[in-house]
């Protein structure tokens, strides 16, 4: 381990963490902090910084970066279950599993294109961190549906475990739940263990061209309904559905239902969905590879990963609410937007630059609620904004109480979470 | 009963009187109900060897009667209860003698069911089942379903985060929640989520809430998730000469990629109970019973079922059956899903275990078990959710001849070996008062501490649920002390900033 002053932390944003610390093992992870709480410095904790875009930017004395915590610790293809230290880079698990032919079935976005940089970078850690997820969501959860134990340090500078390795397990508090989606405001994870599933064996996209988003929402609603066990429902409006898979699809409107699964299933599901959905618009398929790569391009928010820095907000609703939602906001302000589960998460760019967060979340209010995150925004218009959606007293109140507990010196990530 | 309990409050109990008139006028008439013999029906959970009559039983209607009360508890610290349908394997509902007892029975309205963002709000009185009726005429039906389903209520399972055969493939009770109101033990009435995904954006409030076994809040209003019942579902019966290749099986199946709806194992003593029991069609000559339950669209289930049945003659199988028809695939669960009564026929006691092991582990523990039998002298039946390893031995012991004792030792003997090889103490029963005091063997103390660190910034005076989970109650003043502090050198190599 190393205090290096030269090293600047890849992507560290706000105030400069000028000294980087980059612990080998869990006891010297434990000792950072320690330090840390002893100096009163705060410290800015991440993997390797890809995801620095995220949250509010962390004002604070020293980086703490997990990215030498390194290695699968354990992978058990046949018990389906992995564990790596929070460093191990998510590119190299995600071969891992490939090579197995299993995979995280959270699907978790690869923020790197929004944020201007590129793919594949990011830890394990990070991932669990900050909850990801992708398309598969509405299906299979997110990523904190798949984790079953971890080992972290808290803000108390002391090593604790939660959970363990099996899927099924009550004992105590899911505190592993409580660490994903903290963005390291809580503990700093030293290693995860995830649950991983097998890939599947074929997939399919059923695309509706032409539709408007409502009428695109009450198709998705009608797959989702139905027995066709969907894994993706996404609608791309006009102008976003040129701008997937190197604009492919053309101009038009694309509503797209995933089906994934053992072959003679997909097929027979596709059949069946395309009966039901073929009223409703013109039907295009998407087969292997081009139905991946369309995902890919969905998960990773493509049509907004422009280079710019206009603000992105990912907002979640109610799945048959989105819509509304957008042509709510469309009255006060330029916004351009796509829809990812069935609808109810929706990407909004704020075209004048503005990030609009009052008027934002007041929609998501009118529409009955939800919650909403500026995840791309440059560090002043974060440093101004709650990222994160504000909450009731009462619930603003648990979180607080929660923080208190486990980092009552704050010297984790402060801020970060508003 | 070998757990000790918190010492009662003699402060609350020589007030009990006041206590009972100041909840009569939060909820009137029989809300409240202190008569000794009316609160004999409460006085235990499912873990029926475990019993206390409470101070006061209060079976609120609304929201605004739950925040008052706990907000009269919270002030005159008086320990309350929640209770669902009291069917807890674990103690979780087990009344204490200076607490209230919060009967949640009459919170039984389903509020809303939407079928276009597929999601069902109730109230936490609704039995499990009663979710799956309250959808199914337009072919939905909510996945998780523990096999006390009939009975037990959905704050129940919220508060266990229970499982059933479907978990396998459809997750947990956390997996399928989306949003809850609950109240702390302040009286506050605090809302999660709600149709939408990820609750709130900020912690996972609702991965906490679930599976904290009434020790963080009480439970008012639950979201979930419901599903389009699959086309069709078939249940292949396999048996195996010995467990090793019954387990070898399981492992395969999984290894092929196959995650099926449902898959079941049972041992040889399960089995003939079972048989005798509903004569459900069980080999009877085979070491090993396994029910793998395919569902989906029909072209999935025959491909499956074919793939799976190659699986299980490539490792050893002696019959395999596959049901055709639903009566047939209800007739291979009904052996299995009485398992329960069953062993019970065959028993005058029996105590049920839930420890998870890693799937490969599974010969190691069985050759365990057999070898305590010898050592208590006593038998053990096994049913298994073989696909996620969540064991459930059932020792067999009969109280009036004083085996209790015995056959607690014996369920904490499997317990302790369920943790060596890598599991855990309870897959989806919960910890309650039984395996409290189990927790140091999976737990240190500062893991502990930390899960201990939540209930405190839920409710700081422990008058929630109290003695159960956490074998030692620290108090949250000393938990929320730092023990790192500046100038004292906690730990040598200390990076200097
Ligand atoms: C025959 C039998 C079979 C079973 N099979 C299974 C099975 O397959 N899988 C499984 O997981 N479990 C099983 N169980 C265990 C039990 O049914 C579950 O744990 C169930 O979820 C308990 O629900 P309940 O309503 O009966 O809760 P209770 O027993 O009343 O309470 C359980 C716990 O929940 C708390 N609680 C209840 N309601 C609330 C609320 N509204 N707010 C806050 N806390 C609350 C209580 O304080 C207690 O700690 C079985 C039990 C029996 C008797």
């Amino acid at each position: 381990m190393s205090a290096n002053a030269a090293a600047k932390p890849a992507g560290a944003s706000g105030a400069e963490a000028s000294r980087l610390f980059e612990p080998t093992s869990e006891d010297a992870l434990r000792d950072v902090i320690a330090g840390a709480v002893s100096e009163e410095v705060p410290l800015l904790v991440e993997g390797t910084g890809s995801k620095s875009g995220l949250g509010r930017p962390v004002q604070a004395g020293a980086t703490l970066s997990t990215r030498k915590l390194t290695g699968v610790t354990l992978y058990e293809p046949e018990e389906l279950v992995l564990s790596a230290r929070a460093g191990t880079p998510i590119a190299e698990i995600e071969a891992m599993l490939d090579e197995k032919h299993q995979r995280l079935e959270f699907e978790p976005i690869d923020y790197g294109p929004l944020h201007g940089r590129e793919r594949g970078l990011g830890t394990i850690g990070g991932v669990v961190a900050c909850n990801l997820a992708g398309p598969r969501r509405l299906k299979q959860g997110a990523a904190r549906d798949h984790v079953l134990g971890v080992r972290a340090v808290s803000g108390r500078a002391e090593i604790f475990k939660s959970g363990g390795r099996v899927v099924k397990n009550v004992t105590g508090y899911d505190l592993s739940k409580g660490i994903a989606g903290s963005f390291g405001t809580l503990a700093v994870m030293s290693e995860v263990t995830i649950k991983v599933l097998p890939k599947s064996e074929a997939e399919t996209t059923l695309l509706l061209r032409g539709l408007d988003d409502e009428a695109a929402s009450a198709a998705m609603a009608l797959a989702l309904g139905s027995p066709a066990e969907a894994s993706g429902a996404a609608h791309l409006p006009m102008l976003t559905a040129a701008r997937v898979m190197d604009g492919a699809l053309g101009n038009e409107p694309a509503t797209a239902i995933r089906l994934d699964g053992f072959g003679p299933s997909v097929e027979a599901r596709a059949k069946h969905l395309g009966t039901v959905l073929e009223e409703r618009g013109r039907l295009e398929h998407l087969h292997g590879e081009e139905s991946r790569a369309f995902w890919r391009d969905v998960k990773d928010a493509i049509p907004f990963a422009d280079g710019s820095e206009r603000p992105v907000w990912r907002v979640s609703v109610a799945p048959t609410s989105g819509h509304a939602l957008v042509m709510g906001l469309r009255r006060h302000a330029a916004i351009d937007a796509f829809y990812d589960w069935q609808g109810g998460l929706v990407w909004l760019r704020m075209e004048s630059g503005e990030a609009e967060a009052d008027l934002v979340r007041a929609g998501v209010s009118r529409i009955g609620g939800g919650h909403a995150t500026l995840v791309r925004a440059t560090d002043q218009v974060r440093a101004a904004t709650e990222v994160f959606q504000p909450h009731a007293p009462a619930l603003a109140g648990l979180s607080r109480r929660l923080k208190e507990q486990f980092d009552p010196a704050g010297v984790l990530n402060p801020g970060k979470m508003g | 009963m070998s757990i000790a309990m918190p010492k009662p409050s003699a402060a609350v109990l020589s007030r009990r009187e006041e206590i009972v008139s100041a909840l009569r006028a939060i909820v009137p008439g029989e809300g409240v109900v202190d008569a000794t013999n009316e609160m004999r029906v409460f006085e235990s959970d499912g873990l029926t060897a475990y019993r206390q009559l409470p101070l006061v039983v209060v079976l609120p209607q609304t929201v605004k009667q739950v925040s008052k009360v706990l907000k009269y508890c919270h002030a005159n610290d008086i320990p309350v209860v929640p209770r669902g349908a009291g069917t807890s394997l674990s103690g979780g509902a087990l009344p204490l003698e200076d607490g209230v007892l919060l009967v949640l029975s009459k919170f039984n309205k389903v509020l809303d069911v939407d079928f276009d963002n597929r999601c069902a709000v109730v109230q936490p009185g609704v039995t499990n089942l009663g979710i799956t009726k309250a959808v199914d005429h337009r072919g939905f039906y909510y996945a998780p379903d523990p096999s006390s389903q009939i009975a037990c209520s959905i704050g129940g399972n919220i508060a266990e985060n229970s499982g059933g055969v479907h978990c396998l493939k459809y997750g947990l009770t956390t997996n399928n929640v989306l949003g809850l109101e609950f109240v702390t033990m302040e009286g506050e009435i605090v809302r999660i989520g709600g149709k939408h995904l990820d609750a709130d954006g900020g912690y996972d409030m609702l991965g906490l809430m679930t599976g904290s076994e009434g020790l963080l809040g009480v439970v008012t209003e639950v979201t979930v998730r419901i599903l389009q019942a699959p086309e069709t579902a078939r249940a292949v019966l396999i048996g195996f000469p010995t467990s090793e290749q019954g387990g070898e099986c399981v492992a395969a199946i999984i290894a092929r990629g196959i995650i099926p709806g449902g898959m079941e194992m049972m041992d040889r003593p399960a089995i003939h109970a079972a048989e005798d029991f509903v004569l459900a069609g069980y080999p009877r000559d085979v070491e090993a019973l396994l029910i793998v339950e395919l569902d989906g669209p029909k072209a999935e289930v025959d491909h499956l079922l074919s793939a799976v049945e190659t699986i299980a003659r490539e490792n050893g199988a002696t019959t395999t059956r596959v049901s055709q028809s639903e009566e047939e695939r209800a007739a291979f669960w009904a052996g299995r899903k009485a398992a329960f009564p069953a062993v019970g026929r065959i028993s005058p006691d029996y105590y049920c275990m839930d420890g998870t092991i890693p799937r490969k582990e599974l010969p190691r523990v069985l050759a365990g078990m057999k070898e305590m039998e010898k050592k208590y002298g006593l038998k053990v039946a096994n049913v298994f959710h073989a696909g996620d390893g969540n064991l459930h031995p059932l020792v067999l012991y009969d109280a009036n001849k004083g085996e209790l004792e015995k056959a607690e030792e014996f369920g904490n003997d499997i317990l302790r070996l369920c943790v060596e090889v890598g599991g855990v103490l309870t897959g989806e029963h919960g910890v309650g008062v039984e395996k409290r005091d189990l927790m140091p063997e999976m737990f240190s103390e500062t893991d502990l501490k930390h899960q201990q660190r939540v209930k405190c910034a839920f409710d700081a005076k422990h008058l929630l649920n109290p003695g159960k989970v956490f074998p030692q109650l620290h108090r949250c003043a000393e938990l929320g002390r730092m023990h790192v502090h500046k100038g004292e050198v906690a730990f040598p190599d200390l990076p200097r900033f």
